[in-house]
């Protein structure tokens, strides 16, 4: 198969397994070219992306930006914090404006779920979801899993615990899906009051012990206490969190085997993982910044070839 | 009996491939000598297996050990993205040194248009600036190309009208050597 199955990515619940490869097996080529002396392809030379951010980002923006740069795209940035949306201005006014200059794919992150499959259904261009709200964030499960695939060779049968707020996380949703379509077996761990009800239903595993959890894991995936999400509190302090579900360097070395540590960022120091374990060469945190331009070059490309002259 | 009918008409047999490679690498080496300064790209897909089999003949039959074969491959660089019904596979591209101030030979199979050569003189920039670049082609269709772009070494001249197609076999992928012209 060389082409995806979706017309645009919303989410990882809307692609299959053989997307997933095609992803990868692109993004492959994308990793050579962007490791060579001149790293850039014009293959998008004709196309022009908007990067809207209605919500603040760091690491993604620039990623998405980078990979369309290396591509060879015309690139505008909106950010909502500078825009007409402070002014009043809907959604779809807004993507409509944008099209009308002729844009032809759109990177969007927005506080709200569903708000990427919302606009898809309203504006003529592809849609990539960028993170909506605590729904998805399809391109960092992707990039989570190509580095998971680049370090033990293969995401099939591997054991990977998810630990942190998984309620408030779109980069646990999306990991997930994206991990059992590769048949990976996934627990979460957590405080109880961070993990969903409904997450069983999932096909996932629940561990409340840290220790237990990295015990059983060949890979922790740890994640960030999403503070600016939480309206009430759902633990009593940061000290006690990272008490009992932060991971430091005594606790890998108890272990009888060497897991992968994994965070999408931003990282916490001190508080869900200890700097020391960050930067530890167990960690593969850089080389998933790394592999996520390779993997949004990939799905940015993969989506442009379906936009026909 | 008006279905449309495929022909198929042996251009070269296993024995002419032969001598015409052994001629080609003869001709590599009388322009390139020890191939100190000299790099050969093969174009992917089907460069690389023409690429291989002249390289094993400059090393076996003729003791040049120092020769460095890269894969290049131009899926990116093509000028007809999203211009094609059939959407466009990568291959791996290999190039593990540097292209600059290195006389570079592209090796192909079949020189049609010229379009895959002019995607390859773009894509073999983000290796380096060349002294200067070359092409070895094992067939050379004539007066077909869409471009300025004519080959240094070829293997054998064929004249065929568009509807013909010329595809080259190789051993090692297609059971046995052959060059073919096909009226589709």
């Amino acid at each position: 198969m060389s082409q995806l199955s979706t017309q645009n990515l919303l989410g990882i619940k809307h692609i299959n397994k053989a997307d997933i490869d095609l992803i990868f097996k692109t993004a492959d080529h994308f990793k050579e070219v962007i490791n060579r002396p001149i790293k850039k392809v014009p293959s998008l030379r004709d196309i022009t992306i908007a990067n809207l951010f209605f919500e603040n980002s760091t690491r993604t923006k620039l990623s998405f930006e980078l990979a369309e740069k290396r591509l060879s795209a015309d690139v505008i940035n909106f950010s909502a914090s500078q825009s007409s949306v402070k002014k009043g201005e809907t959604l779809i006014d807004t993507a409509n404006n944008i099209l009308s200059m002729k844009v032809d794919i759109i990177v969007m992150r927005h506080p709200n779920v569903g708000a990427c499959d919302f606009l898809s259904k309203h504006v003529d261009a592809k849609i990539v979801n960028a993170g909506d709200g605590t729904h998805e964030h399809p391109t960092q499960a992707l990039l989570d899993s190509y580095s998971i695939r680049e370090k033990l060779g293969d995401v099939t049968g591997k054991k990977i615990v998810i630990i942190g707020d998984i309620l408030h996380s779109r980069v646990a949703l999306s990991n997930i899906y994206a991990l059992k379509l590769q048949g990976a077996e996934v627990k979460v761990c957590g405080p109880k009051t961070l993990i969903p009800k409904y997450i069983k239903s999932l096909g996932v595993g629940i561990e409340y012990n840290i220790n237990k959890a990295l015990e059983w894991c060949d890979v922790a995936n740890v994640l960030r206490v999403q503070n600016e999400r939480m309206e009430i509190n759902y633990f009593p302090s940061t000290r006690e969190y990272s008490q009992l579900f932060g991971i430091n360097k005594k606790m890998l070395d108890s272990l009888d085997k060497k897991i992968v540590i994994m965070h999408p960022g931003p990282i916490n120091r001190g508080v869900e993982i200890s700097s020391d374990v960050a930067d530890s060469n167990q960690s593969i945190i850089l080389n998933q910044v790394e592999n996520g331009v390779a993997i949004r070059m990939a799905v940015i490309y993969l989506l442009a070839q379906q936009i026909k002259q | 009996m008006f279905g449309i009918t495929m022909s198929k008409k042996t251009l070269l047999n296993s024995k002419e491939i032969h001598i015409i490679l052994h001629r080609l690498a003869c001709q590599l080496i009388e322009k390139h000598n020890n191939f100190k300064n000299t790099v050969l790209i093969g174009i992917q897909p089907r460069g690389i297996y023409l690429a291989k089999r002249l390289v094993a003949i400059l090393q076996n039959d003729y003791a040049i050990s120092t020769i460095k074969l890269g894969h290049l491959d131009i899926t990116f660089y093509r000028d007809d993205f999203r211009r094609r019904d059939e959407p466009l596979e990568a291959n791996k591209t290999l190039i593990d040194f540097i292209v600059e101030d290195k006389n570079v030979v592209f090796i192909d199979d079949v020189l049609f248009s010229g379009r895959s050569i002019r995607a390859a003189l773009t894509a073999i920039q983000s290796f380096g600036r060349p002294s200067d670049i070359e092409l070895l082609v094992l067939i050379d269709r004539r007066f077909s190309r869409h471009l300025p772009i004519q080959p240094d070494y070829i293997g054998r001249q064929v004249d065929v009208i568009n509807e013909e197609k010329v595809t080259v076999h190789w051993k090692e992928k297609d059971s046995k050597d052959a060059v073919y012209i096909i009226n589709k």
